[in-house]
């Protein structure tokens, strides 16, 4: 019990000092999985309308593969990426192994399926009919897509926030291809792993408390928007 | 959907362009030790401030670090499994290899154990096997973890049983593995010094000068991989053998543990 109340007493401390470094691995993190969340969400939200809307062969195989790596495990994706990114791998050209843009594609490899599956998910669950009547209005096939996107758009807010809690507290898969360099690619999730090989403990919990105090924060954003003006409730207007 | 699609593949080609590094960036591949300790937090500002590289750690253990020199992944190795080393250099994957400083490793058990006091590490090893007191094991091949084995050896012993368990992890990790387990382990002094607050373990052989542990810096070679950044490598390892250096080495963790956790090795260059 003391290590935690130390760990919370730490916490407070170095939030209320700002302390720099803490400062930096928080604004990291938020960046790296911010950005890893927006590309998780445009590919994820487009690949979930195709698979909802769409019909064509192996389309049911797509399904269960998007269905099934919405858990995909963050270190196995973390080792595929690592090997595609190391000096010696296919894209070792572009040089990006150990920096935020590698955490960036790990993070965004996994948020994508969960995406795309809670897309199809939502796109499915509207009336059938609605696609055929906005075409029979006018709209062009891509302007349709769009209406039921927009009629989705609480579980695809309920998406993007999974999405970013996969992103953001996951650690295998950003230790292996960021490496945890102080200054540069050290996130709270891998900070937390050091400070624990080091016995440091407070610093450990002061941290993990910065990263749920971040987590909901940005959820806490993300369901004000959700939930202005949105569902009519149970028992209508 | 096919024009948001490329468009996304398009912002995210443009955003990986972005982040693409100079070459003023040295890759350093070094024992969970160094990091464990702190020492790199304090070595790593000062060569970046006096050379205007950029250094990026990656902390593994020593096995891995090697295994990362030669696949031409990193540019500059900091280990201490000697033996390994000189394989290393044998099979031409390095081009330089320098003294930089040392410590000894430590056989650390819960008090309860009473192992203090036994005359060598290889009659510690003996004990503890003897009695079946719990033994965790690194199992990663690292410099610590390839000195146990040697130990095991040298006491003909070859550990299995329930009484011997595996981690897998780095050293400040196993080290409370067996505080938490109450078993015994071998560390470098360094690691243990630095967490020895939260530890219930104590030192039971120390000065056995088979448990010398040395730090060796070495450049890979750049004449295998044309991406090592050799003269960055080479910058790094003239930085650790410098004078300024020796003494920050010399003198770290002083103030923290009343006693220094390295001793330089390379003085006077």
């Amino acid at each position: 019990m003391d290590l935690v109340a130390q760990g919370i007493a730490h916490a407070l401390a170095l939030i209320v000092s700002l302390d720099r470094e803490v400062l930096r691995v928080t604004l990291l993190t938020l960046e790296v999985s911010a950005t890893a969340t927006l590309v998780a969400v445009v590919l994820g939200i487009a690949a979930g309308a195709a698979l909802a809307l769409g019909r064509f062969a192996g389309r049911g195989i797509l399904v269960a593969l998007v269905n099934t790596s919405m858990g995909l495990p963050p270190v196995v994706v973390g080792l595929f990426v690592a090997l595609m990114l190391w000096r010696s791998g296919p894209l070792g050209a572009l040089r990006i192994i150990y920096t935020p843009a590698a955490m960036i594609v790990a993070q965004a490899i996994l948020a994508f399926p969960i995406v795309a599956g809670i897309t199809l998910a939502a796109i499915q669950q509207l009336p059938p009919g609605l696609r055929p009547q906005v075409l029979a209005l006018g709209a062009t096939p891509l302007q349709s897509v769009w209406v039921l996107v927009k009629e989705a758009r609480l579980p695809l807010l309920a998406a993007v926030m999974a999405g970013f809690g996969g992103a953001v507290s996951e650690v295998g898969a950003s230790l292996m291809v960021g490496g945890n360099i102080k200054g540069h690619t050290r996130v709270l999730t891998t900070a937390i792993v050091m400070e624990t090989g080091r016995g440091n403990y407070d610093v450990a919990i002061a941290l993990g408390i910065v990263l749920f105090v971040l987590a909901f924060s940005i959820t806490l954003i993300l369901t004000h928007v959700q939930q202005r003006g949105g569902g009519p409730g149970i028992y209508g207007q | 959907m096919g024009r948001s699609l490329s468009l996304a593949l398009a912002a995210c080609l443009a955003l990986l362009a972005s982040c693409k590094p100079g070459s003023k960036e040295v890759i350093l591949a070094t024992t969970t030790s160094t990091q464990d300790t702190g020492l790199l937090d304090v070595l790593v500002p000062m060569f970046e401030k006096q050379s205007g590289y950029a250094l990026k750690t990656i902390s593994v253990g020593s096995g891995q670090a090697m295994a990362m020199g030669r696949r031409g992944e990193a540019d500059v190795l900091l280990v201490h499994s000697p033996d390994d080393e000189e394989a290393f250099m044998k099979e031409g994957f390095g081009s330089r290899r320098l003294a930089v400083m040392h410590n000894d490793f430590v056989i650390v058990c819960p008090p309860a154990a009473s192992l203090r006091g036994a005359a060598s590490a290889v009659e510690a090893f003996k004990a503890i096997a003897a009695k079946q007191i719990l033994f965790v094991s690194r199992s990663d091949d690292s410099g610590t973890h390839v000195r146990e084995k040697k130990i095991w050896k040298q006491a003909s012993i070859e550990p299995a049983g329930d009484w011997y368990v595996e981690t897998g992890l780095g050293m400040g990790r196993t080290l409370s593995v067996a505080s938490e387990k109450e078993g015994c382990t071998l560390s470098d002094r360094g690691t243990f010094l630095a967490l020895g607050k939260g530890l219930d373990l104590e030192i039971a052989v120390k000065g056995d000068p088979t448990l010398l542990n040395a730090y060796h810096v070495i450049e890979v070679d750049g004449g295998k991989f044309p991406d090592v950044n050799h003269r960055g490598a080479r910058a790094f390892a003239d930085f650790l053998v410098s004078a300024g250096t020796q003494q920050a080495i010399g003198s770290f963790g002083v103030d923290r543990f009343g006693e220094p956790l390295f001793v330089p090795d390379a003085p006077g260059k």
